[in-house]
């Protein structure tokens, strides 16, 4: 089981661009190792420049947005490589939510399998947030209601956003998806055994421990 | 067989475990291959939880991301990769798994050795902890790129819990010219249909300009099906898959043969079959792609012009060229043949297998790489290189003056040492030319491996088929 995600307020972050790549989000010299501070290296080139100096104007070394929690981004966030140290650094780094008017596939799965709520809004709401986030910084505080798929920022309307249904239960109840399928392993077993039957070429084995 | 059903929901439905609400379906996945960047965190969680890996004998592993790909080289060649290797090796041997290491012969790029062992089959699900795992598609398998928790999913259950994609087809009408590669074809439609066009779709590839292409050319096009957003793409096997397929070490034999090959000619999308989405483009008169921007869809012909953002009507896309054009150092009009460049790099997951090799070669033959190019050639698996060596393509990239490494994926990734020098041009055959993915403020133009190794030897993007020979 992980932490069940429950309804907060936290500061969203306007990063109003499409195509956001998970090279951008997490570039590759954070991927050799497994102890890498991920949570510097997240859209680690927009942040530092080359001396490794904070780029003072990019969204999230300005304040209130360096602490933020929720990210506001543009279609088609996460496309490109299927790293999950996207995911995993966005998390490092304090983010839990990103709304975004679409998702590349692998992120979005990368991203609920990870507790991080990849909300869908509509792009006229994305936009108009995006204008507000960029108006009043000094308003930025964002409540996320997963159960009623909202989100309000300070005094403004709520916006909806979509979830599809069993990842909205999922993320609220914490599942871990690898016990959930686990508990359907006579299924997986007779699935196996009649598959065996009808196609017992595709189930020899590839790899013995000895050698072909 | 089933009427009016894709090669894709085919496949898909032979391999359902079990049916979820909101159009999830436990799939069965008959081949898991791994990788030393994206499968460590996966064992960790294993151990964690106290899990075994229930088939290792459907899995196989390679180091190929971040091995260094010195000619002559072993694991501490690259000191900065040791960790992920040694984890690999470990987690392996560990849980009974084939392991592929640097010193190998079988040793690839994933996407490589899958195909080339007979691991990857039509008719299969393949998945693997990587975004280009669609090349098998190629084949007519369905793989499937994942991440790494389901990588561990995989692991643990040999099955994975999926979203069913819809389907979509893009039919490649016409016969292209001569010169023009399978790396062509796919950028063209990647440039005409967009990088998000086959989100949530599984993509079939299909048209006589499919037909016609060698395996090889087919794998490369469905290579870069995440570049189009697909995570899945396939195209129907025929006679010369087979023949491809045929006395490869992990290929059936005898009765499985006999068994495999009747099952793999029903597989083929029906005539009546429906797409959700159907889209078709001409290839008659495609010329080489290259792109120009920081998306693979930011593509023209190499006897077009840099385009000026200003003549897209929508506001983001216009901001985007405005931007990428900036990164890139270009000017709207600009002739894209003649821009000089720095790097050249042939080789990767979509273009590093033997007929890439042969067609660079066939360009660089006799002629010299041009003064200040560094250009590298990275065969896609050892035994890409030893193939390639046998024929003595080594000897024509040495003496026109290219490098010639050991596989792995080297330049595509650059997660090794091979990496792009800040503000420096390369013209690279592998699939993305993000913002700093060869380097830090590296430049990078996708083409085939003919155009690469015709900017290798005149120093500047020129249309490969004026050097043809």
């Amino acid at each position: 089981m992980r932490k069940p995600f429950t309804a907060f307020r936290g500061i969203a972050a306007p990063l109003p661009l499409s195509n956001v790549n998970t090279d951008a989000i997490i570039p590759s010299d954070y991927l050799r190792s497994e102890t890498t501070d991920l949570a510097r290296g997240l859209f680690g080139r927009w942040r530092f420049d080359a001396e490794g100096k904070e780029r003072p104007d990019f969204v999230l070394n300005r304040p209130p947005f360096r602490r933020a929690e929720i990210l506001f981004a543009g279609e088609n966030f996460g496309c490109g490589s299927s790293r999950e140290a996207a995911a995993w650094a966005l998390q490092r780094f304090g983010i839990r939510v990103v709304a975004a008017p679409s998702f590349a596939d692998i992120f979005y799965e990368n991203a609920f399998r990870n507790g991080l709520l990849a909300a869908v809004v509509a792009p006229d709401d994305l936009a108009a947030m995006v204008a507000a986030l960029e108006a009043h910084p000094d308003d930025a505080q964002v409540e996320v209601d997963l159960a009623s798929q909202t989100l309000v920022r300070g005094n403004a309307a709520r916006i909806g956003f979509q979830v599809p249904a069993f990842r909205r239960e999922a993320l609220l109840r914490g599942d871990d998806e690898i016990a959930g399928t686990l508990r359907h392993v006579e299924t997986i077993g007779r699935y196996v055994a009649d598959d065996r039957a009808r196609r017992g070429w595709a189930h020899r084995a590839i790899a013995p421990k000895e050698n072909p | 067989m089933t009427a009016g059903a894709t090669l894709f929901e085919k496949v898909w439905n032979a391999h359902v475990v079990q049916r979820f609400d909101g159009d999830r379906d436990l799939i069965f996945i008959d081949r898991h291959v791994l990788q030393e960047t994206t499968s460590a965190a996966a064992f960790t969680g294993l151990k964690r939880n106290g899990r075994p890996v229930v088939h290792p004998e459907l899995t196989l592993a390679t180091q190929d991301h971040i091995v260094s790909t010195e000619p002559v080289r072993d694991e501490t060649s690259n000191p900065g990769g040791l960790e992920l290797m040694r984890l690999m090796r470990a987690n392996a041997a560990a849980h009974g798994i084939r392991h592929f290491g640097i010193e190998d012969p079988r040793q690839g790029i994933v996407h490589v050795i899958g195909p080339e062992l007979g691991a990857a089959l039509p008719g299969l699900t393949l998945a693997c902890g990587d975004s280009h795992t669609a090349t098998v598609g190629g084949l007519g398998c369905l793989g499937i790129g994942v991440g790494t928790s389901e990588v561990e999913h995989v692991l643990a259950t040999q099955t994975l819990l999926l979203q069913r994609p819809k389907t979509m087809r893009i039919r490649f009408d016409g016969r292209p010219g001569p010169g023009v590669a399978a790396k062509d074809l796919i950028l063209a439609a990647i440039g005409k249909f967009g990088i998000s066009a086959g989100r949530a779709h599984a993509v079939e590839y299909a048209g006589a300009a499919i037909q016609a292409l060698p395996v090889e050319g087919r794998l490369t096009v469905c290579n870069m099906s995440i570049e189009l957003g697909a995570r899945l793409g396939v195209i129907a096997p025929d006679d010369a898959t087979f023949q491809y397929i045929a006395g490869r070490p992990y290929a059936p034999r005898g009765q499985d043969w006999e068994a495999a090959l009747a099952e793999w000619r029903t597989l083929a999308s029906t005539p009546d079959a429906v797409f959700a989405r159907d889209v078709a483009i001409d290839c008659a008169g495609l010329a080489p792609q290259v792109t120009w921007g920081t998306t693979q869809e930011d593509v023209i012909g190499v006897d077009g012009r840099i385009p000026d953002p200003a003549t897209y009507g929508d506001r983001d896309r216009r901001q985007r060229a405005a931007a990428a054009l900036r990164y890139m150092d270009l000017k709207p009009g600009d002739a894209m043949e003649g821009l000089k460049v720095d790097i050249v790099f042939i080789g990767s997951c979509t273009n590093g297998r033997l007929s890439d090799l042969e067609a660079a070669a066939r360009v660089a033959r006799g002629r010299k790489v041009a003064p200040r190019v560094r250009a590298i050639v990275v065969p896609g698996s050892a035994q890409v290189k030893r193939e390639a060596e046998a024929q003595g393509l080594d000897r024509v990239f040495l003496e026109a003056g290219f490098e010639w490494r050991s596989p792995g994926c080297s330049m595509c990734v650059s997660i090794n040492q091979d990496v792009v020098p800040p503000g420096q041009r390369c013209l690279a055959t592998s699939n993305r030319n993000f913002e700093n993915r060869q380097g830090p403020a590296s430049r990078t133009h996708l083409a085939s491996p003919a155009m690469a190794a015709a900017a290798a030897v005149t120093g500047a993007i020129t249309d490969s088929r004026k050097l043809a020979t």
